[in-house]
């Protein structure tokens, strides 16, 4: 049987009918239509649906919907600022070239979030353990793991908000 | 770097998809909802082998929710990417030959439903012998046969004698021979293969949306299943996450798609389970190699000898034409005058081989990098030296007529070796720490269609109005590899004008001018070649305008930073944008159009002028190169390897986008130490996959990224569009060699099967020092 939920993802409050095994990635997809969440395995292996539960990166493949209530859930789109800026890591991601297909990209810049948030000039070693639970078949890490450097310099720097 | 004239081609330009893809904006195909739309999903068999002797529907169509099934036998067309060897069909129709081979599909009002009435669809079967390795599979194919009409499990086999092999081993100094195994990988792209269709019933028209990197082949297959004219098919390609070759073929998804939207007049969207990405497989086939090299006194290559035996799986897919390439790809990057090839694709009972990332060159590159090394060895002279001596340079033409215009591969070794310190390192270092060596090439810009076929390979349409800028459309399909940047830069460049005034509308076979597809490192060369083309034919009409603007002969202009310049007196000059203004308003809306065919050249026996059947596959309008060293340390108590550095130098002739190179070289590195160090799929006795998941499936994450040096070695292919190359196979093919050449430096054990995993070590390592 459905119950009305309700989840706060990027700041915003949706009310949502789901059932008890209803799975996170599926209601930001599907219900809510945040597609920028990918699916790329279903069984918690690949990082690619990587969303942030009050911060911290969790696998929304394998998180019940409703064990997300009272949570501030963070998607890729809640990244952008207001005025449609990119997020500096976003920004840095491009500058970069560490996007290739894409797929992976949305839950390694949460990944890369949830890390840069609590300490913005991680060493190369940090870095990687970070997104280790991220895979990407395209860019070989390399371009990820600079970007996510520069990003955190300029995070640290304090060129922007 | 490249052409210093160049103001366009040879920036790195973020790619112009970036922005949308980091925002989460960009749209997959499993991203879309359409209006009543349905969901298909696949029930599949638990036999890798049986027949079918009965389907029972009735009680999954009684659930509610569900709108239809369809059979194997409601569309038992064959279709296959290689016309000749076409064996597939959209569900089995009478016997399945691997393991979760689709058997039924359901379309449902939501994918619970559509799940729960898989269960109860009923097959009855009848169990077969499951043949699972080629050497079984032929030895039994008089008791079991895959398929009736391949007698001895044998799709196709291939012997390719060029010069006099036996005569030149019989003068050599120096014999080796070696047998080789390598593995079953997947491409394991990130997006699971996802189709979307929609029927419009009444016009009786197909729109297809699909995850394919082959939208012009996948229309063509369409069309055969579906019993439908190609032009009442529309395939249109979103965003695409990752294909490595295993999207460069049509997937069942789409067909069932397809026949699902048409039964019930809704749109139907099928979207694989990882397991079912597994499943269907069409990865790289496992090789059971057996080669010897002679080399003279000197060192020079005098004679090769090639037996390989395929593990194909259960259908032909790509067989057959990545079998030959395993031929062909023996006569390059070395000077090879004699050489023999004996080759077959064999059938077993397992998920299907196809094309991988740099097909038809892993396995064989694997065995003759390794053996060099061995032989230098041999000779007491460095692998380095050795592989300078027979270096193909440009010009070079194989025994077997393959055609080489340009190649910088010695410059690559050189730089490589030079940037590592190989020679200093290579055979000094610590027990346990080695340093190896290895290079390869690939194809570039691809010579043969896969059906008879005269037409163009690729033809570009530029659009030059008033309103939009410049469009360039051509239906190649961007994978993610950074396609419509490229062709962007190209044409800006082709144009005189700023790469970011370019819009490229690709991947629709509607939209989009006719294109192949993204697969053989062919789009860069053949979109650029077209590109070049339209553009001349735009420059002419341009120019013809401006020479009155300007007030000088046309063919005294040229079109720089977006102005039509007098070469004589530059300062003679009008902006690009006010003679397109001109232009328009007197004539009306500018297009051109280009076209490009790649030269065939025939696959002969030159020191007979004999045809030899295959050998034209390999042939290519030009060839990428590259050259890596890598360094490894191996834990000696756990039988564990670090990668410590990797340092590739390539050539890719004149890099477009420098930037996009790298993150092809480096990719590339990171996907073959996949292979060479950790992946491999397994099934059990009865064919089931053991490991079809990306945790059992171990893809190297950041934590195995090792350090890692690239370098674009100075390159300009004159013969080439912009002087180009490919630039994302060619670095997949040094890596497994060179990690095994590091390897035996460190330990001294030479590894001639895949992957090299700790229990080989360390059961090596027991082995060398029992002795």
């Amino acid at each position: 049987m459905k119950q009305l939920i309700e989840l706060e993802i990027n700041g915003r409050i949706y009310e949502i009918p789901v059932s008890p095994k209803d799975l996170l990635v599926d209601v930001v997809r599907k219900k809510v239509g945040l597609t920028g969440t990918k699916k790329g395995c279903g069984q918690g292996d690949c990082g690619a649906c990587t969303v942030l539960l009050d911060g911290e990166p969790v696998l929304s493949c394998i998180t019940l919907a409703i064990a997300c209530q009272g949570k501030k859930i963070t998607t890729i789109e809640g990244l952008v600022a207001e005025d449609g800026t990119l997020h500096p890591i976003q920004q840095s991601f491009v500058e970069h070239g560490a996007v290739q297909c894409g797929f992976c990209t949305p839950g390694m810049i949460l990944s890369s979030k949830a890390l840069l948030d609590k300490n913005q000039q991680p060493t190369e070693l940090e870095i990687k353990r970070g997104i280790a639970g991220n895979i990407c078949r395209c860019t070989g890490y390399k371009r990820i793991v600079e970007a996510i450097k520069a990003a955190g310099d300029t995070l640290a720097s304090g060129e922007v908000k | 770097m490249g052409n210093p004239n160049f103001t366009q081609v040879g920036r790195s330009v973020p790619r112009v998809d970036g922005p949308a893809k980091v925002k989460g904006e960009a749209i997959y195909t499993d991203d879309m909802v359409l209006p009543r739309m349905a969901y298909g999903k696949i029930k599949r068999s638990p036999y890798a082998h049986a027949l079918i002797k009965k389907i029972d529907y009735s009680k999954a169509l009684a659930l509610p929710g569900v709108l239809t099934v369809i059979t194997g036998e409601e569309a038992p067309n064959k279709w296959g990417i290689v016309p000749q060897t076409a064996n597939e069909v959209a569900l089995a129709v009478g016997k399945v030959r691997y393991h979760n081979e689709g058997v039924a599909a359901v379309a449902a009002i939501d994918e619970e439903t559509a799940e729960a009435a898989l269960d109860l669809i009923e097959v009855e079967y009848e169990p077969l012998p499951v043949l699972l390795d080629p050497q079984e599979s032929m030895r039994r194919a008089n008791e079991v046969k895959i398929h009736d009409d391949a007698p001895e499990n044998i799709l196709h086999s291939g012997d390719q004698l060029f010069g006099d092999p036996d005569q030149a081993f019989a003068a050599c100094t120096y014999i080796l021979e070696r047998e080789f195994h390598t593995s079953y990988v997947n491409h394991a792209f990130l997006e699971p293969q996802t189709a979307l269709a929609s029927y419009d019933v009444q016009n009786d028209k197909l729109q297809l949306w699909s995850s394919t990197q082959v939208p012009h082949y996948l229309h063509r297959q369409l069309s055969i299943v579906m019993e439908m004219p190609m032009n009442k098919i529309r395939v249109t390609v979103p965003a695409v996450g990752g294909a490595f070759g295993g999207k460069g073929e049509a997937s069942p998804a789409d067909f069932c798609a397809a026949l699902l939207s048409r039964k019930t007049g809704r749109p139907v969207k099928v979207t694989y389970e990882r397991s079912e990405v597994f499943a269907t497989n069409k990865g790289r086939h496992p090789c059971q190699i057996k080669m010897k090299i002679g080399l003279n006194k000197d060192g020079y290559i005098q004679a090769v000898d090639f037996d390989n035996t395929m593990d194909g799986g259960a259908y032909a897919g790509w067989g057959m034409v990545v079998m030959f390439y395993t031929a062909s790809m023996i006569h390059l990057p070395y000077k090879v005058p004699n050489a023999h090839a004996r080759v077959r694709r064999v059938y077993t009972n397992k998920p299907t081989c196809g094309a991988m990332r740099g097909l038809g060159g892993i396995q064989p590159r694997y065995a003759m990098e390794c053996m060099l090394d061995e032989m230098a060895e041999m000779m007491g002279v460095s692998a380095y030296e050795l592989k300078m001596k027979n270096a193909v340079e440009s010009g070079y033409r194989s025994v077997s007529n393959l055609h080489v215009p340009h190649s910088e591969y010695k410059k690559c070794l050189q730089t490589a070796v030079e940037k590592s310190g190989y020679l200093e390192k290579h055979g000094k270092l610590p027990f346990g720490k080695g340093i190896g060596l290895a290079g390869g090439y690939y194809i570039s810009g691809t010579a043969y269609t896969l059906y008879q076929a005269y037409k163009p390979h690729t033809t570009v349409l530029i659009r030059v109005d008033t309103e939009g800028g410049v469009t360039v459309h051509c239906a190649a399909a961007e994978i993610g590899q950074g396609c419509n940047t490229v062709m962007a830069q190209m044409a800006a460049e082709a144009l005189g004008i700023r790469f970011e005034d370019v819009h490229v509308v690709s991947g629709d076979t509607e939209l989009g001018t006719f294109d192949l597809g993204s697969f053989a490192s062919r789009l860069t060369y053949a979109a650029g070649a077209a590109i070049k083309e339209a553009a001349a034919e735009i420059n002419l009409k341009l120019k013809e305008t401006a020479a009155g603007m300007v007030g000088c002969r046309a063919d005294q202009l040229e079109i720089k930073d977006g102005r039509f310049c007098s070469i004589f007196e530059p300062r003679k000059n009008i902006e690009w944008e006010k003679v397109v203004d001109l232009y328009t308003n007197s004539v009306g809306t500018l297009v051109g159009t280009g076209h490009f065919s790649p030269p065939r050249l025939k696959g002969i026996d030159l020191t007979r002028g004999k045809r030899v059947q295959g050998a034209n596959i390999g042939h290519s309008p030009t060839f990428g190169f590259s050259s890596q060293v890598w360094e490894v340390d191996v834990d000696l108590e756990t039988g564990k390897i670090r990668v410590e550095r990797v340092t590739e130098a390539g050539d890719c002739g004149q890099a477009v986008n420098p930037m996009s190179v790298d993150g092809q070289v480096e990719g590339s590195i990171m996907f073959a130490m996949g292979q060479a160090l950790y992946e491999e799929m397994k099934v059990d006795d009865q064919g089931k996959m053991i490991n079809a998941s990306l945790h059992d499936y171990k893809v190297p994450t950041a934590m195995e990224l090792p350090e890692m040096n690239t370098t674009i070695v100075d390159s300009y292919d004159p013969t080439a569009p912009f002087g180009v190359k490919e630039s994302g196979e060619g670095p997949v093919q040094p890596t497994i060699p060179a990690i095994t050449n590091a390897i035996y430096d460190a330990i001294g054990v030479r590894f001639t099967e895949l992957p090299i995993t700790p229990e080989k070590v360390l059961q090596a390592l027991k082995e060398k020092n029992s002795r």
